[in-house]
């Protein structure tokens, strides 16, 4: 979406990050296992730029976001924001930090207090922080909403005066109005209608430009996420299985799960000329994974691939009361994200995909 | 699709009328549409836009009092269904026309398991025994594309992930035979994997049993792969009616190409999308005129070019601009453009020709959806 250049260093780095969080059964609740939400994700994101993160229900893609701004304990792994270790923060240096890193909720009903008026809402972030108070504070939240599009004299109003549209204009003038340099958008446009959800992406694009801010932008609409980033990463059960820039991802995917999800999406079109591919199953339980590449029991590449290898090199598994075969290296080894025979930073999970 | 068929369900000029305090409002006014044996017929539009009050008021699902049907037949089997006795009227629901809807969850109980509650429809409308109709309704599961039906039968609906249980619904809908499928944003809370799976089943289905389908939705990729033809619904009203190549290839109403032009389409980057401005129109405050006035890209256009005393200025979102007077006056209704194309807008070329007429579209799409993988779960 910017124009911002690539270069220098990035505004966040997520290192290998990891949130489980413990399954516990019995009278005592014993931990016996963990849902691993989180499961290693890695990647950065430069000032004025988007990533976008997609995947469906239970992926984890929202305790990502979540986690990297401490809303969520994190497991293992780290954050850096502006190369400082954001993890070992504490007390008033936190508070500051956190200034700077936002967060827009999909739910524009449920995030906004029912008995503040949206003065309050917008305000009072800046009166905690110190940044303004009184007339000084009143100017500023008249300017963020007229900014938002929405008339400043509706500060005295409450949230359940406004539509959802409007709602998520409020939320958004909320998380401005620390002047972030990094918002999370935890599927800030899904619950709107096609006609207003426009509205919010031109608004979110445009703020962008205006004042440089980084989107993690998290939502499950293809179409969406990449029209909004310049960047995007594709989770399955924890895990990233593709990263790439949104072009390129889009029109060259690499990991069999992306391209079925690109095939999945309706076209606008009565003649539609993709090709479905239809993935057998659902999504596997987090807490009991698949062994090996955990995409393999849904995966059309290594069924095909296994037709055409040798039957040492592959093996037999059970989806759905179905026999099939698959690769016996897809089965049972899990497969690196690494660069695949794509433009330069192009990775994928997979070990059918050269 | 035989010649000169008769519609299956003829729905002519319903509106439909609450009461919301000391006030009328009025979600659905003046709807016509017909859907024709094995027909897939949409009905979209944004929220409060009357598409879901339009299908309850065909199995007479509104709860009254606040609401009432206030003007209007609904044509099936050669009856009106809204002056059907309330007992035939129950043979009807969940018999002859099933529904299934947004959130599985919320429409299975709880309590019972999912046997029982398919199996309790299938006495009810089919008048056989309850073994019997346990195994018409493992059947059922097993057309619907779950593995091992017979355990299935005895789990509870929390076992269930999401595209399992609208699946499930499927199942109980369609287990007594229905002609007509009304199916109100089946696929609105899952993920797009499952979507697909589960539009491919109704088709699938739609081939094997020659049902009809109402389909509900505000998806407009879900309506160009599913839908012959389509009703765009705005405010209350149905504001254009086509064949479903003909709306996509060329939509008349302001609002239509505007919705178009708005969403974001996969491999197409643009810079900025093609907003609609303003918000969606609550049922208590609908604008006077042409409903969409306020927020229609054309009105404006035009007016910056046609005299002043043909205009007039309107405020809208806190933004005061000019619009053709006719618009902010005059409630369009749906002409017939060109064949089997109907739009309400005042200004589409040739509109005050026309005279007003009801849509009925027999029309039955070319192409469908290539699938690759199977799609039973």
């Amino acid at each position: 979406m910017s124009q911002v250049p690539a270069n220098g260093r990035p505004l966040l780095e997520v290192d290998d990050l990891r949130t489980y969080f413990p399954v516990r059964r019995g009278v005592f609740l014993r931990t016996v296992g963990h849902v691993k939400a989180v499961d290693g994700v890695s990647f950065s994101i430069q000032p004025g730029r988007t990533l976008g993160l997609v995947g469906e229900s239970g992926c984890g893609k929202s305790t990502v976001g979540r986690t990297l701004l401490r809303l969520i304990p994190a497991t293992s792994g780290s954050v850096r924001y502006k190369g400082e270790d954001f993890f070992s923060y504490r007390g008033e240096e936190l508070r500051k930090l956190r200034r700077q890193m936002q967060i827009v909720f999909q739910d524009p009903v449920s995030s906004l207090n029912p008995r503040m008026t949206v003065g309050n809402i917008i305000g009072e972030p800046m009166q905690v922080h110190g940044l303004a108070s009184g007339s000084g504070r009143d100017e500023m939240v008249a300017g963020l909403l007229e900014r938002v599009g929405l008339d400043p004299a509706y500060v005295t109003r409450y949230p359940h005066e406004f539509s959802g549209g409007q709602r998520q204009r409020i939320g958004i003038a909320r998380a401005l109005a620390l002047n972030p340099n990094f918002i999370v958008c935890d599927e800030a446009v899904s619950a709107l209608d096609v006609s207003i959800q426009s509205q919010i992406l031109n608004l979110l694009g445009d703020l962008q430009k205006e004042r440089g801010i980084a989107y993690l932008f998290i939502a499950h609409n293809l179409a969406v996420v990449e029209h909004i980033s310049d960047d995007v990463a594709v989770m399955y059960l924890g895990r990233i299985v593709e990263q790439a820039s949104a072009r390129d991802l889009y029109s060259n995917p690499k990991h069999p799960y992306t391209m079925a999800l690109l095939s999945a999406v309706p076209e606008l079109n009565p003649r539609p000329r993709r090709r479905r591919i239809v993935l057998p199953g659902e999504v596997p339980s987090a807490v009991n994974p698949p062994g090996g590449c955990p995409f393999h029991p849904r995966c059309h590449l290594t069924r095909q691939a296994a037709s055409d290898a040798d039957a040492t090199e592959t093996a037999e598994i059970t989806v759905g009361g179905t026999k099939l075969r698959v690769l016996r290296r897809c089965a049972e080894e899990m497969p690196v994200l690494e660069q695949k025979q794509a433009e330069p930073g192009h990775c994928a999970a997979c070990w059918v995909t050269k | 699709m035989e010649p000169s068929a008769q519609p299956i369900l003829d729905v002519r000029n319903l509106s439909v009328a609450f009461n919301s305090g000391p006030r009328q409002i009025t979600p659905v006014r003046d709807v016509s549409f017909s859907i024709y044996p094995g027909q897939t017929v949409a009905l979209v539009g944004e929220s409060g836009c009357g598409k879901s009050v339009t299908a309850l008021s065909i199995l007479r699902l509104i709860p009254s009092p606040p609401g009432r049907v206030v003007q209007g037949t609904v044509g099936f089997g050669g009856r009106d269904l809204l002056s059907l006795p309330e007992p035939e009227m129950r043979g009807v629901r969940g018999g002859k026309i099933a529904m299934i809807f947004q959130e599985p969850m919320t429409s299975l109980n709880p309590v019972y398991s999912i046997g029982e509650q398919i199996a309790e429809a299938i006495v009810l409308h089919q008048r056989v025994k309850t073994a019997q109709a346990y195994e018409i309704a493992e059947q059922a599961l097993r057309d619907v594309g779950i593995a091992d039906p017979a355990r299935r039968l005895q789990e509870y609906p929390h076992v269930l992930s999401g595209g399992m249980r609208q699946r499930v619904m499927i199942a109980m809908a369609l287990s007594c035979r229905p002609q007509l499928l009304i199916a109100d944003e089946p696929t609105t809370a899952l993920d797009v994997t499952i979507q697909a799976q589960i539009l491919e089943l109704l088709r699938k289905l739609q081939r094997e049993t020659g049902m009809a389908i109402l389909l509900i939705t505000h998806d407009l990729g879900v309506v160009a792969e599913n839908a012959d033809v389509v009703n765009v619904m705005y405010a209350s009203r149905i504001v254009e009616s086509a064949a479903v190549e003909d709306l996509f290839d060329r939509p008349m109403h302001p609002y239509t190409a505007g919705l178009f032009r708005s969403v974001p389409k996969l491999g197409a980057r643009a810079e900025r999308l093609a907003a609609i401005p303003g918000t969606v129109p609550n049922p208590a405050q609908f604008p006077g005129g042409c409903k969409f006035h306020p927020r229609c890209a054309r009105a404006r256009e035009l007016a910056a070019r046609a005299a002043a005393e043909a205009t007039t200025e309107i405020m809208s979102d806190g933004e005061s601009f000019r619009v053709p007077r006719r618009c902010a006056s005059e409630e369009p209704l749906l002409r017939e453009m060109e064949p089997r194309h109907w739009a309400a807008c005042h200004q589409v070329a040739g509109y005050d020709e026309k005279p007003p007429t009801e849509p009925r579209i027999e029309h039955k799409r070319a192409s469908v959806v290539q699938v690759d993988g199977e799609v039973t779960a």
